[in-house]
């Protein structure tokens, strides 16, 4: 009997624990959650977002919505610059437009001064009006040494608010073009909101009670998912006619590719973000997922993959080397096969399709390069690399072997895959590469450093600028520490030189940017300091059972990017959402 | 019985700092910098700009001091009940994160050891010398307490969750409905604790059952329980003290499988994206968050420890013997 008692006694515990997990259990984290703004929007009915109202989305959070901070670009909770905060200008990529958003207008109105005009009308979420003075507050930030957009201060001298809508810029030296990307990049904050707060504070806060300008406000979290709720009042609304129309958008972070496709195939999921490899079978199928194109390369381009040479080391040091490497390349192969086409292979300059404009293409087809097994063994045995000892592949020209490295980060499939096919067509020209797959964290220390033979980067995304790509590949001087820009640590004086008169090219002076870039691109095709592999897609994948109209190649459809990806949604992605229209009734 | 306790007290004293040491020194080894990674995602060019950066992320997780004092740091910290900052979900503290996601492990552990504890000794007491049920059913917990817990929760998410679709493939609870005190609210996440549940359960559940036949087929071929048989005693009361007897190796069975059944658990959570421990676990290893695995493992650490002395404490009470031979000790 004592016996049974206490089974029954433990049975009860057990059910205890049970019920206390199942209705305890997420409790703290109900009642943690800031409340949005001080228009604070009605919670939705029942706790539950109703499906006809609710916009789910994927592909940007890899962890946890951890901080609304619009300064933090890189691990903000999606949406916090876009949704809440926003920023002066839009830049369309596909058709190289800049659209006044918070701004009105803006000029360059001397030779070092720029005017902007902000849009009357514009107000915060907590009722008070968005002043020049906001921007201005915005920009000196900068002047703090931890904030990412510090070097703009290199080259801006001061910011004043003329009056309530008018701030003036005067620089040291007029680089349009990097002050071009930063007015559609940089998210204004309320002045009177974060005036007190220190360098600290603004860099690492987390911002519970984002209070911007935008078309959403803050709903709830946890941590696998970010809640955002439509205000009223959004000025665009009235100024552009334009409106958002789910009231909800759950944003989930991204779990395996698995739980992505599972919840798109059961209606879970309206855009996903993701990249699903083998997509373009259920675009093909009638799965109810599409993509901006119903074919090959279904997705339009966000960034170059490059792979980049340490030009430090040898035989990497040599031209004719880089050249024959690049030649040895089986990009069809990495296309097709690796990515089922979902990527479109590079053109040689690098530069992304939306720059098509800036490509010399007579530059490309005296110089370009494309796969071809017999001229790079033609360029290697032109410069001297030799096989000697007969096992295949060509030793330096002292006679030592070569022995290099490939590296990506580990758990990156598809990159995995993708460098396996270079090794492979690369020894078959008889160049020895081994692929290898450290940790993320390990590769990014040995970039810096510069402790690597060669590694696959994508970092530069699409902007307003072929600027942007140039100052990735010939950024001078080389550092101790190189940790954005050059990982190859490349040096040429000329090209840098001309990467800088590019920055100095007025945005709209085409033709004068043209020149510049052709050159480079010689400079480039010459020389090789990285070779480009292919275009990486603007990854999404939509369904139409609640949401319809979204962005694609068909006639009449919008033509703006379909993606809720960070620092995309000034790039179009707010387009998206305010041309969805719900499929059922208004 | 004080000098019992005080004894293993001790013990569970020192477990603790040896392995709160083990675990503040492992990631330290792990190859790369955190402070490289979380720096390189801000994607700064500026060089000054990098290095003003980095130097405040150093100092703000306090690595900027020779190793021996952020050890000494790390204990001051811990003893004040702060484990840092995530540098996964930077700025959260750990502490945070752990409290947060402790209820769903728990809710996964608690019931399924405890019930397929219950559950597999009973089936497996009941199934002993019974030769039908010995022959079908012994074969299946074999097969299950062999099943890795990882494969077993594949296949059940797999075949419950997307081929049929009866439970969800993951997550904790829809991600149509809010956490609140619905009814709504609680179906969902009842319906997502099955699958990660079930698989935990099943593969326990087997291991103790065939543990138990084994033991009720040793006491049954006892003297004891043959003196009884030819007294004439009804089979149920010989099993029924067979059972008591063979339930005591079971329970320090059930302290020595902890660690094992815990590791169990955080695999289960990983294959249905569950947010417990062991979700955070994997995190905190992809991105290299020292701060946050060091918690989740502190967390671990402090879990199984309790649990053992819980069972230790449960041992007395159960087996007389220990009870009369702590007495006789005292004395």
């Amino acid at each position: 009997m004592r016996n049974r008692s206490r089974f029954l006694i433990m049975c009860f515990a057990a059910s205890l624990t049970v019920a206390g997990c199942t209705s305890g259990g997420p409790a703290p984290a109900a009642s943690a959650p800031p409340t949005g703004s001080a228009a604070a929007p009605a919670p939705a009915a029942n706790g539950a977002f109703p499906r006809n109202q609710t916009l789910y989305t994927s592909g940007t959070q890899y962890g946890p919505p951890a901080n609304w901070n619009p300064i933090r670009e890189w691990d903000s909770a999606t949406g916090t610059k876009g949704l809440v905060y926003e920023t002066l200008f839009l830049f369309d990529p596909q058709k190289g437009d800049f659209t006044p958003w918070l701004a009105e207008s803006g000029s360059w109105t001397g030779d070092n001064e720029y005017t902007l005009k902000l849009r009357p009308g514009v107000t915060w979420s907590d009722g008070k009006p968005l002043t020049a003075e906001d921007v201005v507050f915005t920009f000196e930030l900068g002047k703090m040494e931890t904030i990412p957009y510090h070097p703009l201060w290199t080259f801006l001298k001061s910011a004043e608010a003329v009056d309530a809508t008018t701030a003036k810029f005067t620089f040291t030296k007029p680089n349009y073009q990097q002050w071009a990307n930063h007015l559609y990049s940089r998210a204004i904050v309320p002045k009177h909101l974060w005036e007190g707060r220190d360098e600290k504070e603004v860099l690492d806060g987390v911002n519970e009670k984002p209070v911007g300008t935008g078309p959403y406000a803050y709903q709830s979290h946890d941590q696998d998912r970010m809640a955002w709720v439509k205000r009223d009042g959004w000025w665009a609304t009235k100024a552009l006619n334009l409106d958002v129309k789910p009231k909800y958008i759950v944003d989930i972070v991204n779990g395996s590719n698995e739980v992505a496709l599972g919840l798109l195939l059961q209606n879970g999921l309206d855009l996903s973000n993701n990249f699903l490899p083998g997509i373009a079978n259920l675009v093909q199928g009638k799965f109810g997922v599409q993509t901006y194109y119903p074919e090959p390369p279904y997705m339009l381009s966000a960034n170059t993959a490059w792979l980049v040479l340490n030009t430090e080391k040898k035989p990497m040091d040599d031209p004719a080397f880089r050249k024959a490497m690049a030649s040895s390349i089986d990009m069809k192969t990495i296309v097709e096969k690796v990515y089922g086409n979902l990527v479109l292979p590079a053109s040689p300059t690098g530069l992304l399709p939306q720059w098509d404009k800036y490509i010399d293409k007579d530059v490309v087809a005296k110089s370009g390069f494309s796969y071809d097994e017999a001229k790079a063994k033609k360029l290697l045995a032109d410069a001297g690399y030799k096989d000697a000892d007969g096992d295949g592949f060509v030793e330096n020209k002292d006679g030592s072997k070569i022995q290099l490295e490939l590296i990506v980060p580990n758990g990156w499939t598809d990159w995995m895959e993708a460098i396996r096919v270079i090794s492979g067509s690369a020894k078959k020209a008889g160049i020895n590469v081994e692929p290898a797959f450290p940790e993320y964290p390990k590769l990014v220390a040995d970039r810096g450093t510069g402790k690597f033979d060669m590694l696959l980067n994508n970092e530069r995304q699409l902007s307003n600028t072929p600027w942007m790509y140039y100052d990735y590949i010939f950024r001078l001087p080389i550092q101790k520490q190189q940790n954005t820009t050059n990982f190859g640590r490349y040096e040429n004086k000329k090209a840098w030189d001309l990467v800088r008169d590019l920055d100095n090219r007025p945005t709209d002076d085409a033709e004068g940017m043209a020149k510049i870039t052709s050159e480079l691109q010689q400079i480039q095709l010459d020389d090789m300091p990285v070779i480009p592999l292919w275009y990486n897609g603007l990854w999404a994948q939509s369904t139409s059972t609640v949401w319809k109209n979204w962005p694609s190649a068909a006639p009449g459809a919008p033509k703006n990017a379909p993606t809720l990806w960070r620092n995309w949604i000034e790039l179009g992605g707010i387009y998206t959402l305010t041309e969805l229209q719900p499929v059922a009734g208004g | 019985m004080r000098q019992y306790f005080g004894r293993k007290a001790l013990i569970y004293a020192l477990t603790f700092f040896v392995a709160v040491t083990i675990n503040w020194m492992i990631p330290r080894f792990m190859p790369g910098d955190p402070i490289q990674g979380l720096v390189a995602r801000a994607q700064v060019a500026d060089p000054a700009s990098v290095d003003a950066m980095r130097a405040h992320y150093t100092n703000l997780f306090g690595l900027d001091v020779p190793w021996w004092q952020q050890y000494v740091n790390f204990w001051a910290a811990l003893l004040r009940g702060d484990m840092g900052i995530s540098i996964w979900a930077f700025p959260t503290p750990v502490t945070d994160l752990i409290i947060r996601a402790v209820p769903y492990t728990l809710g996964l552990l608690i019931p399924a050891i405890l019930l397929s504890w219950w559950a597999g000794n009973r089936f497996g007491a009941f199934a002993a010398r019974r030769k039908w049920l010995d022959n079908t059913v012994l074969p299946i917990g074999y097969l299950l307490t062999a099943t890795p817990y990882m494969w077993l929760a594949l296949l059940l998410a797999w075949t419950l969750a997307i081929l049929a679709g009866i439970f969800p493939v993951s997550h904790a609870y829809s991600f149509a409905v809010q956490p609140s005190w619905s009814w709504e609210f609680l179906g969902s996440l009842a319906v997502h604790w099955v699958l990660p549940f079930s698989s935990l359960f099943l593969v326990m559940f087997g291991g103790w059952a065939i543990g138990m036949r084994n033991l009720i087929i040793y006491e049954l071929e006892s003297d004891y329980a043959n003196y009884l048989q030819a007294l004439g005693a009804r089979s149920r009361l010989v099993r029924g003290y067979a059972f008591r007897n063979a339930v005591l190796p079971q329970i320090t069975g059930l302290a020595l499988q902890l660690g094992t059944i815990v590791a169990g658990a955080l695999v289960t959570e990983i294959v249905f994206s569950y947010p417990g421990i062991g979700h955070l676990i994997l995190q905190a290893i992809n991105n290299q968050d020292f701060f946050l695995l060091q918690g989740a493992f502190l967390f671990i650490v402090l879990g199984v420890l309790v649990a053992n002395f819980i069972i230790d404490v449960v041992y007395t009470l159960v087996d007389p013997r220990t009870r009369i031979r702590m007495q006789g000790n005292a004395v």
